[in-house]
Order: C-alpha cells, then structure tokens, then sequence
C-alpha cells in the first residue's frame, strides 16, 4: 500500500468517515458540472427532497453539446437548447455559478477550471466526465464520476469511494524536438496498456515531466483515463505556482502566502511508497500515431502496423477487430495514410499552446485540398487569446475553419461529425469505433502539431519535417 | 422491447436468469451507448439505444437483437468491459434493456462505481471460467445462472463457479445500501467539521 504520496495525503485530508460497507467517505473541495451527466442528478435531487449542500463548491459550464458554428440560441437542434435550458435553470434555482455561452468564461470544463485559477493543489475535483483526471497536472486528486455520484456531491459534498493504489511513472530524460506531451502520454499507454492502471491514480514525475508546461501536463494527466486510471497527478512545483498566480480565482494577498506554503507541503515524500514503479525514457519517443480502436494501439511515425504475430495474446482479439474496422493492412506503415478530416481542440489539446503549435506548422502553408480541417478552441479565453495573437488568421489562411469554443467533435454531440468511414486525423483522445460521430468513421490519434501537418499533406506526416 | 422493467431497491441477494454473452475486450462506453443517445434530461428510453451502431453494424447478428436472448439478464464479457467515457448512461442502458448483473474478466473502474451506484452487481472470473460459459452458451443458447450473491456463487445445470466482487460492493448490496445517499447523509457533522480541516476553502476566493 501507497505511503507519504502527494495521493496519500490528499486522500488522508478529505476523508470524512469510513462507511458501514468499508469504502471511505471523501469530501470533494471542487464539484464541476456540465449540461450532459447533470441533468438526471438534479432530477434524483428533486426525487429525494433534497438540497445542493454547497452551492459555492460547485461551478457549471456548458461544453459537450454546444455547437461550434452558429451559437446563437435557440440552438437549432431542439434537444441542445432542452439540455442548455435544463442547465440554466438547475443553476438558477441552486445558486451554482455558470460560465454561460458569451460569459468570456465558457469552454470545455476541463479547460475552463484551470484558467480561472478554480484548479489548484492538495483539492479534491470531481465532474461527471472521464477526463477530471486533467485536474491532476497541478497536484490536485481529480476523477471522472457517474450520475449518482454527481447526485452524491450535489447532496453532501462528498462520495463513497474506495482508496487507489498508486503507481509511479518515472519519466527520464527530455523529449526531443517535434514530440510533445500527446506523443509520451500515448507512448505511456501504448507501454501499459489501456487497462493496467484500473485500480491505480497515475502519479506521473521524471526530468521530461518537470520540463513540460502547465498545458504539457494537462495533456499527459488528461489522458490517464486512457490508460485506464481513474486519476493521474502531478507533484506541484514553480510552474504550478506561477500558472496559478494572478488567476481570477486564485487565492490573494496574504492568502496566496499561505496557499503556497501548504501546496509546497504536499509533494510526495523523497521516501514515499508506491504499489508499483514504472520507467520510460522520454528521448526515445517519436511523434506518436494510433492505428486502431483503443489508444493504446499506437506506433511511432515511422513504424508499421504491427502483424499479429508481434503482439502480445492479451492484445491480439482487439487488434484484430482494429485492422477489420480501420481497413489497414498489418505491417502497412502509419505514414502517409490518406487522411480526410483534421480536427484541432479537445479537453486534451485544445489549449492557447496546442494551438501556437499546430499555427506554427501552418503559417504560409495550406490545407490540402482533400482535407476539411477545423479548429476548435479550448475555451472562450482561449479564443480570445489566440485572436489577439493573430492565430485565428493563420489558421484560415492555410484552409483551416476557425470555430467557436465546445467539445466537437471529440465525441460528437453536436453536429461536428466524421461521415462515413472517413479517416480523421484528430488531437483528441478517443479512437474508439464510432466515437466521432459516424458508426465506421476512423479516428487517428496525434499531437495538434501532426494534425497540422497532415493536413498540409493530406495524410499522415512527420511534422519534424516542417520544424527544420 | 421488453416490457417489465423496475428499477432495483433494497437488498440484493439472488440474481436468476438467462446469459447472454458478448465477446470482446475493451468494449467502451462510447460502443454501449454512443454520445448522441446522451442527448437527454433523463435515463428513460436508453434501452433501445444499447449498442446501437453494433447492432446496426451486424444487422440483427448481434446478441442484443437475437431472439433467443431477449429475456437474459445476466450479461457476461470479457476484459475491460466500459472503459472510456464515465458516462452513467451505459449502465442505465443495459438495465433498461433488462440486464441486472455482469460477469466479466475486469472491469473500467468507472463503470464498475456507476454500475454499483444504481444496483447492478458486477462479477469477476478469470478468462477461462469467463470463456467456458461463453462456450457453454454457445451450445446451450438457454443458459441460466444463479447467482447467490452472499456466498458469491453462480450456479446453473452443470456449472458451479466462485465469483469475485469487492467486499465493500457486496456488503453494500447485501444490506442495501448500494443507494449512497442516505449513507453519506449519515454523517452530516463529520462533513461540516470537515471544512475545519481543508486549508483551501479559507483561500479560496471564489467563496463568497
């Protein structure tokens, strides 16, 4: 059992009681809420007579079914504005604070909390989506939750869970020019597989995750879910603090001293106890691209599809099911795939450096001619930064459309969808049959910089090749 | 459709009925119920929507849609059965269509807690057991389990196996107080002194 982790003691702090059924009772510091997995919960709410407890510790925004070209409302799918309304008038009647559409606030949750300073360390988060576990990157315990359980938090501000064994993933040395974030968290699953951290909260550290920025590590903790753990964290350090600092909601004045002083406490004792330690040599790492239907199947850019015969026998079922529903050929090589959608943004990549980057690629370049390609930004700060910064041109000079701030097609809840068996190349974090909209749609899982590059080309491309 | 559903209450003890068994590993959440189903202010008519672009795939081969299955009720799978989103909408989905247990090789740590929030215990064996009643139900396209959840046991004609569930999940059933509300209810003045304890909430500036 884990002793002296960052987990440890953010777990120790928040327990409330130890429940008749042997589960331990957490508090949760920060409860946040979208229009998708709230809606029922309010409803049982209702059903059982009772009140949000703390109306103050949970914050509401609307992200997953937004539509990214026109945002006026009505919506004009009927049931996005029921779901918007239903939102809007749960935070009326509770008092919730909701970063509404046009707020300058809005965005996907999971970017929002974190540029308005609501992240911080040593905090428990929920939020009825997988990808809570973003939160980690600053050192706070964040996990997705379920409908009851968002129904729990609302009701009493906490939530019957039992304790994660932790593992470490010690990351060496530094990633090398033209890899990113995306490529080493993909590389990390592709390592362990989708489900070895079921049971587990990732602590990820190393020389190549101190290197990375605040951004970076949303990337790497965003995608822990992915890998199967229901939390991933990263121990807070002066990149945490001067991210947070001046933030709208970050502690002030006096308070920020103490803040500090308590955050610099909670890092994983030199000593500490993990359930297991795993190691990855970050220089290794090429640009990473996933070639099936988990994200875990996945090689570097200059790799093939592996054959059956290299597989393990745990993985040889899925991989055969991958290469029937992605049509690809085992040992066919991952570049220069034809690619017909590209899609920038996501929970896991849609921030103001994701987008820098994949601009970057862009600049005096254009989409091919056989790529739609889009870009939706993480947030409404995010939009706004990346205009003042004259992003939003470059990316519509090279052929890109610029949209308005939501999920999209990350999961495809509004009408940002693949259609057919259109290939996509997508800084998002699912490949799963279907996910993108389209029943045999394919997803290809890279970095925002590889997007970017495979638009240019219209296939799958080393960026590196535009970074010289 | 089906056409009795109820939704669990109280102790759960005994779990009868038919399998029905879905081959594969790492089925996610996204393929038990893809995200535009999501497009809903309740659980109400998600059953019809399980698995659908599977189902639509497979034109009527899937074991959702055959006949003889319509009445199962305990679902038995592979590894890693609903990983991805955490959706409670998969769970629900599966109930509403008329599922009341899985058994699988493992299970995606959310979709384990959602299906023990709303009453569908989850079972796990290893691959060989998971495989011998997937074949054993391939010749017989009836088979009933019991499933007698204080002894962890699942019994049918021929077959006796030891099934494995979390402790604390199983007392939960058992004494039923899987519905955890009123549980953490329980402990209203543990919660308040709570905020005692957490340094943030005083530096916390958006508590007004």
């Amino acid at each position: 059992m884990s002793q002296d982790t960052l987990f440890d003691k953010v777990w120790d702090l928040h327990k409330v009681s130890r429940l008749p059924g042997g589960s331990d009772q957490i508090f949760i510091g920060l409860h946040l809420i979208h229009e998708v997995t709230s809606p029922q919960a309010f409803g049982a709410l209702k059903d059982k007579n009772l009140k949000v407890k703390f109306p103050d510790r949970t914050v509401a925004t609307v992200d997953h079914i937004v539509p990214t070209d026109n945002q006026s409302r009505p919506f004009k799918d009927n049931l996005a504005e029921q779901m918007i309304e239903t939102l809007e008038k749960n935070c009326l009647e509770h008092k919730i604070r909701f970063f509404n559409i046009g707020s300058g606030n809005q965005g996907i949750v999971h970017v929002v909390a974190p540029e308005l300073g609501l992240t911080q360390p040593g905090m428990t988060i929920a939020c009825g989506d997988s990808h809570t576990s973003t939160h980690g990157a600053f050192g706070s315990i964040a996990f997705g939750i379920g409908t009851s359980q968002v129904r729990d938090v609302l009701a009493t501000q906490t939530i019957a869970m039992n304790k994660l064994k932790v593992r470490q993933i010690w990351c060496d040395n530094k990633l090398s020019k033209g890899v990113y974030a995306k490529d080493l968290v993909l590389h990390i699953i592709n390592k362990l597989g989708v489900k070895a951290g079921v049971g587990f909260a990732y602590e990820f550290a190393g020389p190549a995750i101190d290197e990375l920025s605040m951004e970076e590590r949303m990337t790497i903790c965003n995608m822990s879910i992915e890998g199967g753990a229901r939390c991933g964290y990263i121990n807070p350090d002066e990149k945490t603090f001067s991210y947070i600092r001046n933030k709208l909601y970050a502690p002030k004045k006096e308070h920020w001293e103490k803040a500090l002083k308590w955050w610099k406490s909670l890092n994983s004792d030199e000593g500490s106890i993990y359930d297991d330690v795993v190691k990855i040599d970050a220089s290794k790492i090429e640009p990473t691209v996933t070639w099936g239907i988990t994200p875990s199947q996945s090689i570097g850019i200059n790799q093939q599809i592996p054959l059956l015969d290299e597989l393990s026998p745990n993985d040889k079922l899925v991989a055969e099911e991958a290469y029937e529903y992605m049509s690809f050929k085992p040992g066919q090589s991952i570049k220069d795939i034809p690619v017909e959608v590209c899609f920038i943004g996501s929970c896991t990549n849609g921030r103001i450096s994701d987008l820098r980057i994949a601009a970057k690629v862009l600049k005096e370049k254009k989409v091919s001619k056989n790529v739609k390609a889009f870009v939706v930004p993480g947030s409404e700060k995010v939009a706004h930064e990346a205009k003042q910064e004259g992003l939003d041109q470059i990316f519509m000079d090279s052929g890109f459309q610029w949209r308005e701030p939501g999920c999209s097609m990350c999961l495809a809840m509004n009408s940002d969808k693949l259609i057919g068996n259109q290939v996509s190349a997508s800084s998002s974090n699912r490949n799963f049959k279907g996910r993108q909209g389209s029943p045999s749609g394919r997803t290809l899982l890279m970095s925002p910089a590889m997007v970017a590059a495979a638009a240019i080309n219209g296939k799958v491309s080393d960026v590196r090749e535009f970074l010289s | 459709m089906k056409s009795e559903f109820t939704l669990p209450i109280g102790k759960i003890r005994q779990i009868k009925g038919q399998c029905i068994s879905l081959i594969g590993n790492d089925i996610d959440t996204d393929r038990i119920i893809p995200a535009r189903f999501l497009k809903c202010v309740n659980f109400d008519s998600l059953g019809e929507s399980v698995f659908k672009d599977d189902r639509e795939t497979l034109k009527g081969r899937h074991p959702f849609d055959l006949e003889e299955n319509k009445n199962a009720k305990i679902l038995i799978v592979n590894s890693n059965f609903g990983c991805g989103s955490s959706r409670e909408h998969a769970p629900q989905a599966l109930m509403r269509w008329g599922i009341k247990a899985i058994i699988g090789e493992s299970f995606a740590d959310i979709f384990y807690s959602n299906c023990i929030a709303i009453g569908i215990p989850c079972f796990t064996l290893p691959k060989k057991s998971i495989q011998e009643i997937q074949n054993q139900s391939k010749v017989n396209k009836f088979l009933f389990l019991e499933i007698d959840l204080k002894n962890s046991l699942a019994k049918s004609k021929d077959l006796s196996l030891t099934l494995e569930i979390k402790k604390t999940s199983r007392k939960m059933f058992l004494s039923g107080q899987w519905d955890a509300t009123s549980t953490l209810l329980q402990n209203e003045n543990l919660i308040e002194n709570k905020l005692n304890d957490l340094p943030y909430l005083e530096f916390n500036s958006h508590v007004t």
